[in-house]
């Protein structure tokens, strides 16, 4: 425990020296409503993220994030248009039922036809966003068709912060405690750590995994609707090759991809990184066509590091076992 | 792959007849679906049946497949490249610098081959050297391989390729025979011969199967993934310079998203994602497939987003079906 703590002290620590580093040429890069600001532009992949993590966790990938979100977003842009007056909680929570239904779909091609989720994913991925064209004949909505409190909602200001940070910091609250303190949490890691002990103790492997796909999905559709709203444009190819950006958080914060290992500050922290990088390039005046391939660079070093303190923890748990004997 | 599945297999207690085998396998079957497909179209639409635009339909597979048999080993072998796609833009990249320079054809086809190498022998080196998992390390170098190319690039593009350049994307051999088809079928053979009829392709599927049985009988695991990466990026640079050669200029966001298109052929194919199994005249026939119906729905004025909606309805079904058959005879027995 004392490694996976000191792991999240190492991102921790990478991530303050970045903003330190930044903050030696322009200061203004650290001024609190900035810092706010960052975390608030973050928020969308954190929520993600966390979805993400819990299926990685499962020893699965949902590939089809990014378009789920551009599913449910466009849809619930659509219901806007339609029916302005609808309130934003009931849209909100619509947008979770349909995210948690897409992702419910990942979830029984893998629990009941054993397909291998990264084909399932890939395939979802292409097809939702097909099915968004054919709904909207590759039109886009715009800020003008949607109502004010559609779009103002996300970005209105709660105590300093915009309503999309404080709904990334519910997720992860709620999210904390279902990995920590419900059976399903700890099924979700029992599955991931090793599924045939899972399978002997009782635990349903392929319904886990389901209820993860779907933990993932409604995750998404949540982000959907704030996505959507907060940048008051609707279209097919919107957050298109998102999905790898939220892998890449997972890997950076440290989730090992066979599955088992991994936490949810960690997960928040890699996703932290990769904003901090995103917001932090364009003011030390570097081209933002270099994110791509740092984001890169720093999913492969992540997983060459994850892989690492992999082995040595290992070792560590002989030697602590030797030290009692 | 690392995703393991707690499913018992079940093994007949006598094997089928060499002929019901034959006419039950998933070639034949989907050698089927492809004659089906190929009458679909042509009731479809009367532009169909006409030589020229056949020769046409061709281009929408041949890049793709060409590297589909070099993946399709790989995936045998129980590993994955995501990163082939940015592999074409950095190695078009690297030919549109090249060109910068003044670089005559041959030193351009050489360096989208030796880029497209080098990429395989990164990925390689990570997957082996390191002991990564491909799919993790592959969408790692999928963003690094492409975004060194937007740095090059920024949004900008080369253009003004040699004009004897154009003869690999735009030429044909004879009457409608094009260059690119030509390569296709010569891979096809080649890759056909490696993994059905050497020593080496032996090898591949004893990794696939149990890479630690494969070890204890003395495979070089390592080195059969190693060269099976280097392989897949040399492919990866072939079809950068027809893909490059077909178009005629290079822009950063070239051949985006046809590491899906790939490794959808490869596994429409009948080649077992999770490693161990496959054949490359399941993967040809799957190339056929798959260039027919987007031919034939671009025939028919079908957007191409909505198309993808096929392939990945394709790509789900053609694993689900067989599973749902086998599980719906299981419960009638």
């Amino acid at each position: 425990m004392t490694l996976l703590k000191s792991r999240e002290a190492i991102l921790f620590g990478a991530i303050a020296l970045l903003v330190a580093l930044v903050a030696t040429r322009f200061p203004g890069f650290v001024v609190p409503s900035n810092l706010i600001a960052v975390f608030t532009d973050t928020s969308p992949l954190m929520i993600l993220a966390i979805g993400q993590m819990v299926v990685i966790l499962t020893r699965c990938i949902d590939l089809s994030v990014a378009a789920n979100l551009a599913l449910t977003g466009m849809v619930c842009a659509m219901i806007n248009v339609a029916m302005p007056d609808l309130p934003i909680f009931v849209l909100i929570c619509f947008a979770m039922v349909m995210g948690a239904a897409l992702g419910a779909i990942n979830g029984l091609l893998v629990w009941k036809l054993s397909i291998p989720p990264i084909v399932v994913t890939l395939g979802t991925m292409t097809i939702f966003r097909g099915v968004i064209f054919l709904l909207t004949d590759g039109k886009w909505i715009n800020a003008h068709e949607m109502s004010a409190s559609f779009t103002a909602f996300p970005r209105a200001s709660l105590l300093g912060m915009p309503v999309l940070g404080w709904i990334a910091i519910l997720v992860a609250i709620v999210m904390i405690v279902v990995m920590a303190r419900t059976t399903l949490g700890r099924a979700i890691y029992a599955v991931g750590g090793n599924p045939h002990a899972a399978v002997y103790t009782g635990i349903n492997v392929g319904r886990t995994q389901f209820l993860a796909f779907t933990i993932s999905g409604m995750l998404a559709g949540l982000t959907g609707y704030l996505w959507i709203a907060r940048y008051s444009v609707a279209y097919v190819d919107i957050a298109g090759g998102f999905e790898l950006d939220v892998v890449a958080a997972c890997v950076i914060g440290g989730i090992s991809i066979a599955g088992g290992a991994g936490t949810v500050v960690g997960t928040l922290l890699g996703a932290l990184f990769l904003g901090v990088v995103k917001n932090a390039l364009p003011v030390v005046d570097i081209s933002p066509f270099w994110q791509l391939a740092i984001s890169g660079a720093a999913i492969i070093i992540a997983v060459a590091f994850n892989a690492q303190s992999g082995r040595s923890k290992g070792r560590i748990i002989l030697k602590s076992a030797e030290h009692a004997q | 792959m690392s995703m393991s599945q707690t499913t018992p297999r079940h093994i007949p207690d006598r094997l089928r007849s060499p002929m019901q085998a034959r006419l039950m396998s998933w070639e034949s079957l989907l050698l089927a679906v492809a004659v089906g497909i190929f009458i679909l179209n042509t009731l479809a639409s009367p532009y169909f049946l006409d030589a020229w635009n056949l020769s046409d339909a061709t281009f929408n597979f041949t890049e793709k497949a060409m590297i589909a048999f070099a993946m399709a080993l790989l995936i045998i072998a129980g590993e994955i490249d995501l990163s082939v796609a940015s592999i074409i833009a950095l190695a078009s990249t690297a030919m549109g610098v090249a060109m910068e320079m003044g670089a005559g054809t041959p030193v351009l086809v050489l360096v989208g081959l030796a880029t497209g190498m080098l990429c395989g022998a990164f990925n390689g080196a990570l997957v082996t050297k390191l002991g990564l998992p491909s799919i993790v390390v592959t969408i790692g170098t999928m963003s690094l391989f492409r975004g060194l190319s937007y740095i090059i690039l920024g949004d900008g593009a080369f253009r003004g390729y040699p004009a004897d350049f154009a003869w690999f994307g735009q030429g044909y051999v004879f009457w409608v025979i094009s260059v690119e088809f030509v390569i296709f079928a010569l891979l096809a053979v080649v890759f056909g011969l490696l993994l059905h009829k050497t020593s080496f392709g032996r090898t591949v599927y004893a990794v696939g199967n149990n890479p630690t049985g494969a070890l204890f009988s003395g495979i070089r695991v390592d080195r059969v993934k190693m060269i099976l990466f280097l392989l897949t990026g040399l492919m990866s640079g072939l079809a950068a310079v027809c893909l490059t050669s077909r178009l005629g200029s290079t822009r950063p966001s070239i051949a985006s998203g046809m590491e899906l298109e790939v490794v959808t052929m490869v596994v429409l194919g009948g080649v077992n994602i999770l490693g161990g199994s496959g054949s490359i005249p399941g993967v040809v026939i799957a190339a056929f497939v798959m260039g027919l119906v987007t031919f034939g729905l671009g025939l028919l004025n079908v957007p191409g987003i909505v198309m993808s909606i096929f392939i990945g309805l394709l790509l789900i079904g053609v694993i689900a079906l067989p599973r749902l058959w086998s599980m719906w005879r299981k419960k009638r027995v």
